[in-house]
């Protein structure tokens, strides 16, 4: 299979959807040259600088029977829209009683790693879980990107898309299909029988890394990589967990009731589920403060596969009880 | 062109309809038969009807936080109407919006919308979504003197003039943004004067003249379906409820002021130029149309008292559309 990058996977996305669909249009503050190239100035719009504005107008227009395409680029820049995301895309469906659909595909880059301080490092994806009303997907890889932006935009809802920054370039392998992957569905990236990472975005190839080092030692590792954080496949991490017996979470966002709390939450409140739990749930996250900027600073914020390894060590070194099943 | 006797007529049934179907909603409010809060439209009503009488069905608006009377105005049921306020499944929302998030997409009714000036980016993008379907419908934004001062308005209106969307920016400046008098928070008196940053026509209307309204509606109309872009009408005028109906709400008017401007009643002057003129309206037909409008207005009542209120399980209903099969 061909190997492209993850933000030629996007873009393949995004153009080929918008070459199946006529109703899909572009906005964002910058137009990308390859799109304005095919489809003209009036589908792909460079809009003022005013992403409240044009967050809004995505859901105006939505809702008159178009499918818009919105790159807000840095998640960060997305705040000054919150009102439209928050008040009006989120609920809009909800509060009108269902009577007319917004589909939206909403895109953000999220994460750090770049050196680009706090106002432009961020993977505030919890905030947004903490709506109802949007889907959010956050691919790891070029394939999981492609398939899953190009079903975000089929659906008929508010997605948005939090794209990890630091796997830009990361290549991988893509079909030459139009594969659709489906939203809500988790994937396990590795399989192995002694712990479940769950691990998202940049800390799934952090925790495959790992998972390599770890089985030197006989350490048997299985990675899930939920995909879609709304809606989440909870079963799929909860039976990769009763069968490992022992889970870490790996997540770049900070933890305060982050996206690796409310997956620590759907694993410890199925009793089944927390029967077969051999240790607690262990949460290896960025460090609770804004993202600095000099390089010193910035690493040590991050967690990386250091990280999960002495997380996995330590887990595998406790025993809550002995497991009631052997 | 003069606007004809039988639109003068319609339109004084449509803004008595309007001061009834609020007066209603009032009383049964401080009943208990309605929740929450309730805005009046009650002195407004000539900017609603002289402005919707100037558009098409396929035209679309988007209103505020006091939306009955655009609701009206546009074309919508009354008894849908009522039953929302009343929270009943029969209402447009299924008694999930309430007083401040009626809408109607089948008659271009995008939404009352609880946050000033929230809707303008989305009937900004409706506008947009016409001119990309080479449609020549119109879009209208009701909003404000409130609103104008918030960053959506400026955004929008920006755009819309860079863009030359059909569009047309209609500010309610009943002179008090809920308890604060306007004269203190615009920095010049007419929100219309805006219009010259943008390059586009303002005009400053009596917004108790529904014939002035009209006018001045009609015109901006005309330029948006030729494709020559947006306009902002701004219609002096006055709310003759206070802020909301709610009880402990706050009342900074002086009566002087609240008692004055009922001398200027839309109702009463689109009446009293109909009576002028021979033949066009006698006291006894008046009588006539206002018993008919209360006996519609009392039906909209009955409907939304026989509904039954929804189900408490629909509570999670519509969250999200339904997705078709990829």
């Amino acid at each position: 299979m061909r190997e492209i990058t993850y933000a030629q996977a996007g873009a393949e996305a995004i153009a080929e959807e918008m070459r199946r669909d006529e109703t899909t249009f572009h906005l964002a503050t910058d137009a990308p040259q390859s799109l304005v190239a095919e489809f003209g100035v009036q589908r792909v719009r460079a809009t003022p600088i005013a992403e409240g504005a044009l967050t809004g107008m995505a859901i105006g227009a939505a809702g008159s029977g178009l499918r818009p395409i919105v790159n807000w680029q840095i998640v960060t820049f997305c705040f000054v829209a919150m009102d439209q995301i928050v008040n009006q895309a989120s609920k809009i469906h909800y509060m009108f009683g269902g009577q007319a659909k917004f589909p939206i595909l909403f895109r953000a880059l999220v994460g750090g790693g770049g050196n680009r301080a706090a106002q432009h490092s961020q993977s505030p994806y919890s905030m947004f879980m903490n709506l109802a009303g949007l889907k959010i997907i956050l691919p790891s890889t070029p394939r999981d990107l492609k398939g899953l932006l190009k079903t975000s935009i089929r659906d008929d809802n508010p997605v948005i898309s939090f794209e990890s920054g630091r796997l830009l370039s990361f290549k991988g392998e893509v079909p030459d299909t139009d594969e659709t992957i489906p939203i809500g569905k988790a994937d396990i990236k590795r399989e192995g029988c002694d712990i479940t990472i769950v691990a998202l975005a940049w800390m799934v190839h952090e925790a495959l890394l790992a998972a390599a080092e770890l089985e030197q030692d006989g350490i048997s590792v299985e990675v899930v990589d939920p995909r879609t954080l709304v809606p989440m496949d909870a079963e799929t991490i909860r039976a990769s967990v009763r069968k490992t017996g022992r889970v870490l979470i790996a997540d770049e966002a900070t933890p305060t009731a982050g996206a690796a709390a409310e997956i620590s939450a759907l694993i410890t409140e199925d009793f089944q589920t927390f029967s077969a739990l051999k240790a607690p749930v262990k949460r290896i996250c960025a460090l609770n403060v804004p993202i600095p900027y000099s390089p010193t600073l910035e690493n040590h914020v991050f967690p990386d596969r250091t990280d999960i390894i002495a997380g996995v060590r330590e887990l595998m070194g406790k025993t809550l009880r002995e497991s009631s099943d052997e | 062109m003069p606007v004809l006797p039988e639109v003068k007529r319609k339109m004084l049934r449509q803004m008595q309809t309007i001061r009834r179907f609020e007066e209603r909603a009032s009383d049964d409010f401080h009943e208990g038969g309605i929740f929450g809060v309730v805005h009046c439209y009650i002195g407004e009503e000539a900017i609603a009807v002289g402005v919707c009488e100037a558009l098409r069905r396929d035209d679309q608006i988007i209103s505020t936080h006091r939306g009955h009377g655009h609701c009206i105005a546009k074309g919508a049921d009354l008894k849908r109407m009522m039953a929302e306020l009343y929270g009943r499944e029969t209402g447009y929302c299924k008694g999930k919006g309430g007083s401040m998030h009626i809408a109607d997409f089948d008659i271009g009714m995008l939404g009352a919308n609880g946050i000033v000036a929230g809707g303008i980016p989305i009937i900004t993008g409706a506008a947009l979504a016409a001119q990309l379907v080479s449609s020549d419908r119109v879009a209208v934004c009701f909003f404000g003197d409130g609103a104008s001062n918030a960053g959506p308005f400026h955004e929008s209106i920006n755009i819309a003039a860079a863009w030359k969307l059909p569009i047309i920016y209609v500010c309610e400046n009943n002179l008090w943004a809920a308890q604060t008098p306007s004269h203190k928070t615009l920095a010049l008196p007419d929100v219309a004067s805006r219009a010259a940053g943008y390059g586009i026509p303002g005009t400053v209307v009596d917004g108790n003249n529904v014939i002035a309204v009209h006018e001045a509606a009609q015109t901006a109309v005309e330029r948006a379906r030729a494709g020559e872009g947006p306009s902002i009408i701004e219609c002096k005028t006055y709310r003759w409820r206070n802020h909301t109906e709610r009880p402990e709400q706050a009342d900074n008017r002086p009566a002087q002021e609240i008692e004055t401007w009922k001398e200027s009643d839309p109702i009463e002057r689109l009446k009293g130029d109909l009576k002028s003129q021979q033949g066009q309206l006698s006291e006894d037909e008046w009588q006539a149309l206002d018993k008919e409008i209360l006996a519609e207005i009392e039906a909209s009542v009955v409907f939304a008292k026989k509904s039954p209120f929804p189900q408490p399980e629909s509570a999670l209903d519509d969250v999200f559309a339904p997705v078709e099969v990829q």
